[in-house]
């Protein structure tokens, strides 16, 4: 999947028209942050668990090579087979070759970022084979042929009207005819028209939230069970995850889950969490006959040596996304991949490009909050500004835009200068909107005052203020 | 493995390696992160503590004095959610008796079971979980396919932390199962507007029998 082809400001321009999507936005804010501030203030251990997450994270990263093979090792021990993608082709080709090899029909998955990122539906579809997503939200943006607007609630967008006109499409076919209006009947008809898939499932393909380096296993965490079906039912077991995933024990696993759901929904823990190691046992009554895991590259070892580094401690919460006013008020889609909110405008520029996505890391006001709420502590705001920066040192920023930030460095060198021209400036802005207390229009700033005015400074600068107080003082 | 799979594999590691600034292989000793993460701290009796945070998970939860008491609150409880006398019974369980017109079946689940009963390996107070093991009497569909799961949970099993299950995996001798699951609450869905909906494709209901002993 790609950047999508529009760009970023006309997309956030329908975002905020969309009055259904504004009606779901404001549905939805508010919710996960409550719920997590009350797992947090709950648990008088968090601060020291996010403390322990991110060192664990850190030493992982000094020896991924070393915890990739130990990995590996583990997998293959107990009858499993890892995969190294290098690319999203790579990766695409890899699990296309096991569906084939498996004679796959009918691909049922669970809800996986990773494969969204390298496209893999469409190349299983492309490939003659059925997809099914099965895990509820993911299956409302199957239907409605959209990419998910949130990495933890993909159809967070839709209200319920919209799901009831979906399911009225693609399930009268089927035999469902009634028109639905209440939430429980929507999750009872998708009960009943999912379950059929897992049982004549070829191919069962997950996430992984987790990869535990001492046992070889791969660890989803769900509420549906819907990840547990998919890959229990199916004959062929596909584990997709970035090589990130990595963690080193089993006692590790345990720090990680007790930040996982409280950062993401506000739970204490989901309903299931599932350890994964290997195919089928001898005398196993149930469960795949194979297993594999492919481990995705795609950028990662690149960010690894680099200034974004510190992005590879991220295990997909979203309480960034959850806790961005940019977010809030525009919702996923408009950042125009599959990675949306504060996580997504650092990964996606790293992964589509620099000036694909060039608008992303302007959009964010620094505020600071998802630094706050990061479970693993990652510095997002910093690597926002570094993707800035390296967007004006390769002349990617905008003509206009590099100069006055060039006039602005110019001046900020220069405190003299800077001060001159501040009481100058500050004197005439206050002169001319003595009268209304507020400036309508200013040279330059047409976009700004267009839709708002500014209030007019009072005279002085601060640092005139300030030094007139500190005169004044005793 | 065929030439392009051991291919991908080194270039992977290739690119790791250049970026950690490594020309070739770690060292094979990795030095492991001292120390361990927090375990939440709590009072009063694990025990009491598993029941209420099951509770809170939307599970439900039976005491009972002995194993001979299976049949019985079986039998109640499938009815009282309208259920069926035919049972999927994990083999582990195979020495319980059954109250008359109970059909038993130790097998995996099917699309058509509605109620599977199975024991645990372990239950956890500090989220309220209990952990199953995969194994050839405890296959894992009967943890998700049936509409009700009833698991027998022993007081004695219950430990503090998630990490007490490992040390007992550990201590139990056991190769690792091809799943271990985790489960704190029926099957639950918040995707249509947030509405927490139980029930979503795993078991509707989760029902704890708690064994004094």
């Amino acid at each position: 999947m790609h950047a999508a082809g529009s760009t970023f400001p006309q997309r956030v321009t329908i975002a905020i028209h969309d009055q259904r999507l504004q009606g779901a936005l404001a549905h939805a804010s508010g919710g996960f942050v409550h719920k997590r501030a009350a797992q947090v203030a709950a648990l008088p251990e968090f601060e020291a668990l996010r403390e322990r997450a991110r060192s664990v994270k850190e030493h992982v990263l000094d020896n991924l090579d070393a915890y990739l093979e130990r990995y590996e090792e583990q997998v293959t021990r107990r009858g499993g087979h890892v995969h190294w993608a290098s690319t999203a082709e790579d990766a695409q080709r890899i699990i296309l070759g096991i569906c084939r090899e498996a004679g796959a029909k009918t691909v049922t998955k669970g809800k996986s970022m990773v494969s969204e990122e390298i496209g893999l539906n469409a190349a299983l579809e492309a490939a003659g084979h059925e997809v099914i997503e099965t895990d509820l939200g993911e299956y409302i943006i199957q239907l409605a042929k959209e990419p998910p607007s949130h990495i933890i609630v993909p159809a967070v967008h839709k209200t319920r009207e919209q799901v009831a006109d979906l399911f009225d499409e693609h399930h009268r076919p089927l035999g469902y005819t009634k028109h639905l209006t209440e939430v429980g009947e929507m999750v009872d008809e998708a009960r009943q028209v999912l379950r059929q898939h897992y049982f004549r499932a070829d191919v069962g393909i997950t996430g992984g939230n987790f990869l535990i380096a001492e046992t070889g296993s791969s660890i989803i965490v769900t509420n549906e069970g819907n990840g547990d079906l998919t890959q229990t039912l199916a004959r062929v077991h596909i584990v997709t995850a970035g090589i990130e995933r990595v963690v080193p024990t089993l006692g590790d696993a345990a720090t990680f889950l007790r930040l996982l759901a409280r950062s993401a929904t506000g739970q204490e823990i989901t309903s299931y969490v599932t350890l994964s190691t290997g195919p089928r046992r001898a005398d196993d009554l149930d469960g795949p006959q194979e297993y594999h895991v492919v481990l995705v590259d795609n950028g990662r070892s690149k960010m690894l040596g680099g200034p974004f580094r510190e992005m590879l401690r991220c295990i997909r919460c979203g309480a960034c996304l959850n806790h961005c006013p940019v977010y809030s008020a525009i919702g996923g889609h408009a950042y125009g991949w599959v990675y949306p909110g504060p996580m997504g405008s650092v990964l996606t520029p790293l992964i589509t490009g620099l000036s694909t996505a060039y608008d992303l890391p302007n959009a964010c006001t620094l505020n600071g909050r998802c630094q706050t709420v990061c479970p693993v502590k990652i510095p997002l705001p910093g690597l926002l500004r570094e993707l800035r920066r390296q967007q004006f040192e390769s002349a990617l920023t905008p003509g206009p835009i590099r100069f006055a930030l060039k006039a602005w460095a110019a001046l900020a060198r220069r405190p003299r200068l800077y001060h001159l021209k501040m009481r100058v400036a500050i004197a005439l802005l206050s002169r001319f909107g003595r009268r209304r207390g507020a400036l309508s229009w200013l040279p330059l700033a047409g976009g700004w005052t267009g839709t708002r005015d500014l209030p007019a400074p009072q005279g002085r600068t601060f640092q005139q203020a300030w030094s007139a107080r500190k005169g004044a003082r005793p | 493995m065929s030439a392009g799979a051991s291919e991908g594999r080194a270039r992977v590691l290739a690119d790791i390696r250049q970026s950690l600034g490594r020309s070739s292989a770690a060292p094979e000793a990795i030095v492991p992160l001292p120390g361990t993460g927090p375990r939440p701290a709590f009072d009063g009796d694990p025990v009491e503590r598993f029941v209420a945070k099951m509770l809170e998970k939307s599970a439900t939860l039976a005491r009972i004095a002995s194993l001979g008491k299976v049949g019985a609150e079986v039998e109640r409880y499938v009815a009282s959610v309208s259920a069926g006398r035919r049972l999927c019974v994990s083999k582990a369980l195979a020495a319980t008796a059954w109250p008359p017109g109970f059909e038993i079946e130790h097998r995996a689940a099917v699309r058509e079971d509605e109620t599977s009963v199975t024991p645990c390996f372990a239950a956890i107070a500090e989220s309220g979980s209990i952990v199953t093991l995969s194994g050839a009497d405890t296959p894992s569909t009967l943890n998700f396919v049936p509409e009700n799961h009833i698991v027998v949970v022993h007081a004695s099993q219950v430990v503090r932390h998630i990490e007490d299950v490992w040390a007992q995996w550990r201590a139990s001798g056991r190769t690792m199962p091809r799943t271990i699951n985790i489960i704190s609450g029926p099957s639950r869905t918040a995707d249509i507007e947030q509405t927490i909906q139980l029930g979503a494709h795993g078991p509707r209901r989760l029902h704890i029998l708690l064994l004094a002993d």
